[in-house]
């Protein structure tokens, strides 16, 4: 995925213009792990919805494997979303009305509108592979807090992504349990190679991640451009 | 598994409040439709059918004999004002090859000649002014049933019988065996056996209507051959008109049909058709605004699982298509408990309502055509009640949803 020169302003009209994001250049490398850190209200929703093709920037061009998609329209962006992005949100949300299992097919189901029973397994596949299988029948309200983020991060997996994006995904964890679900994110994204890009407050966990990209104030700053060795990371 | 099917299935499994509400709501409207269709198409068909059980479905009765005003010039002055003449004896003499020819005309069921006019029943110095209606029984019996309306005797008309009203019967001291005299004022006179007593429905009917053989009713009336009126059975009830039109012109008689007959009683038919239709379109619009606006309250509410599932790559279609069918399942399920609380509605009325001899007032007409027109109506209404709700939903901004 690339983004050049990517702008977003807000309000116009009525309320005052207000641009949040001035110009962001990035480019994320396949099979990489990255986190995006920055202060509250400096843009990292914002950038990271815009790569999700849930927003798009009032300047600029995004590039997912080489589609160009300033100019798309809704399904056409609808249907990029669903095949190569994963979202896991700061709160979880999960659909009340569905089983685990249902929570975890919803976007393959959600895009080709039907499953089979080999999506099932899959789907059950991967709610073992974070150790919840035998929640798979429950419904979310069942589950505690870090059991429902661990279903909404292999649920982000379902269509086999080519890059997820997570906003804030410990953000409302304890400490204890943000360290278990950031290790398993790791784990996922070196057994299948997934990209990653993680939104965190939390310097710590960031620490941990081979890339770290910093927003201020809708700028990136200087070092986020440049992508340090492996080697040279703190793991 | 079908997405749109489960994901409409589920929402409204699990928002069981609103879901109750708005089944309630369509049960109740649907369930008065069902019930006043029911209600009044019973009640016409009964009425329609003790109208029609004296009367024949069209009347052919001789041409109206009108006098030639004469040529008129153009600034000429008018003499005379030509008033219509008083309608002589007017019969129809060559009825039997215009009734070959009525029975070949399609949508004839039965066709039977008359001869009838005014006379006097005497019997032990009691006179009674009655009307003489001169038949060929089979062929009457093919058009006016008469089965139902023995009270005594047997239905039979050999030459000397006639068969009269339990009014008359009872005025003149009579049962089938007694005898009668019949005068008319062309000066004939016959005694006569009484064959049967009939009840015609109408106190008026069984005080005067006396059916006798053709032949003597021809000879008692003068009529030499001729007879009156023809009545004819129409196949289909409701195209009587428009028959009765096509043997005016092919047999060059008047005809009337049932419905120009009853003017009075179609209109009032007409009219309670027509409010019943304004209470159906009404209490059906009231159930689609209602689906609306429950709806709408749902995708409110839903807000944040439809931002979550557009998030995942739902296309806008297919949340549309969720909430479409929604309103189409709403619409089935409320029309198939709606149609059992009407028909229930229904049966209980007709149950209450019952005459003195303890049968029904009026039979409720309750068919399956009305239940499957009744449900694909109200599946329609449900989908197209859902239209701005739904497409409310499908235009909901995914990121207002996830930032929350
Ligand atoms: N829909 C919106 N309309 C107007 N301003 C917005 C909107 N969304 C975000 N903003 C503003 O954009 C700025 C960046 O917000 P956000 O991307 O959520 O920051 P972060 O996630 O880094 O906290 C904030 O000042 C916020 O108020
Ligand atoms: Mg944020």
């Amino acid at each position: 995925m690339t983004l050049e020169g990517v702008k977003k302003s807000y309000g116009g009209g009525k309320s005052p213009l207000v641009e949040v994001l001035h110009g962001i250049d990035l480019q994320l490398v396949e099979g990489e792990f990255a986190a995006l850190l920055g202060p509250s209200g400096s843009g990292k929703s914002t950038l990271l919805n815009i790569m999700g093709l849930l927003e798009t920037p009032t300047a600029g061009e995004l590039r997912i494997a080489d589609t160009a998609t300033a100019s798309l329209d809704d399904a056409a962006r609808t249907a990029l979303r669903n095949r190569y992005l994963g979202f896991v949100f700061q709160f979880h949300h999960l659909l009340p009305a569905f089983s685990a299992l249902e929570n975890v097919m919803m976007p393959l189901f959600a895009g080709q509108g039907r499953v089979t029973s080999q999506d099932r397994q899959r789907a059950a596949m991967l709610l073992q592979r974070v150790g919840l299988a035998e929640h798979a029948a429950k419904q979310p309200v069942q589950l505690s807090g870090g059991q429902q983020q661990r279903v909404a991060i292999v649920r982000a997996l379902m269509n086999r992504p080519r890059l997820v994006l997570a906003d804030e995904p410990t953000g409302n964890l304890d400490t204890q349990t943000a360290n278990e679900v950031f290790a398993l994110l790791h784990e996922l994204n070196r057994e299948d190679g997934t990209t990653f890009l993680i939104v965190t407050h939390d310097q710590r966990l960031a620490d941990g991640c081979p890339r770290q990209i910093r927003l201020l104030d809708g700028r990136l700053q200087p070092d986020g451009l440049v992508s340090p060795a492996p080697s040279a990371s703190g793991r | 598994m079908n997405f749109v099917w489960t994901v409409a299935w589920r929402l409204l499994r699990e928002g069981r409040f609103q879901t109750a509400l708005i089944l309630a709501g369509v049960s109740i409207g649907v369930g008065v439709i069902v019930y006043i269709t029911a209600i009044v198409s019973g009640l016409q068909a009964n009425i329609i059918d003790r109208t029609l059980s004296t009367q024949a479905h069209v009347v052919l009765r001789p041409a109206d004999i009108v006098n030639q005003a004469p040529l008129t010039v153009p600034g000429s002055v008018k003499l005379a004002d030509i008033a219509k003449r008083t309608q002589r004896e007017n019969t129809i003499a060559n009825w039997g090859s215009i009734v070959a020819r009525v029975r070949g005309t399609p949508n004839v069921s039965a066709v039977a000649a008359m001869a009838s006019g005014p006379g006097v029943a005497q019997q032990g110095g009691v006179r009674k002014s009655i009307v003489l209606m001169g038949v060929d029984l089979d062929d009457y019996r093919q058009v006016v049933r008469l089965d139902n309306k023995l009270k005594a005797g047997r239905l039979l008309l050999p030459t000397g019988t006639a068969l009269i009203g339990k009014e008359l019967a009872a005025d003149l001291g009579l049962q089938p065996g007694g005898r009668l005299r019949l005068q008319t004022a062309t000066g004939g006179s016959q005694s006569m056996t009484v064959g049967a007593v009939l009840d015609f429905g109408l106190k008026d009917l069984n005080k005067r209507w006396v059916l006798l053989p053709l032949r003597e009713a021809q000879n008692l009336l003068g009529f030499q051959r001729d007879v009156t009126e023809i009545y004819i059975k129409s196949e289909r009830l409701f195209e009587a008109e428009s028959l009765a039109a096509n043997l005016a012109l092919s047999t060059g008689l008047t005809a009337d049909s049932w419905q120009s007959s009853n003017g009075q009683l179609v209109t009032a038919l007409k009219s309670q058709s027509a409010s019943s239709l304004m209470i159906r379109v009404f209490v059906t619009f009231a159930v689609a605004l209602g689906i609306a606006s429950v709806l709408v309250v749902t995708v409110v509410q839903r807000q944040r699982e439809i931002g979550i599932l557009r998030a995942m790559g739902t296309p806008a279609s297919r949340i549309l298509a969720v909430f479409l069918l929604q309103g189409g399942l709403v619409g089935l399920f409320g029309s198939l408990f709606g149609s059992l609380l009407g028909a229930a509605m229904a049966e209980g009325i007709s149950r209450m309502a019952k005459t003195e001899d303890g049968s029904p007032l009026f039979p409720v007409v309750l068919d399956s055509e009305l239940f499957i027109t009744t449900a694909l109506i109200a599946t329609l209404v449900g989908v197209l009640a859902a239209l701005l709700p739904a497409l409310r939903a499908a235009r909901l901004d995914p990121v207002v949803a996830i930032r929350g």
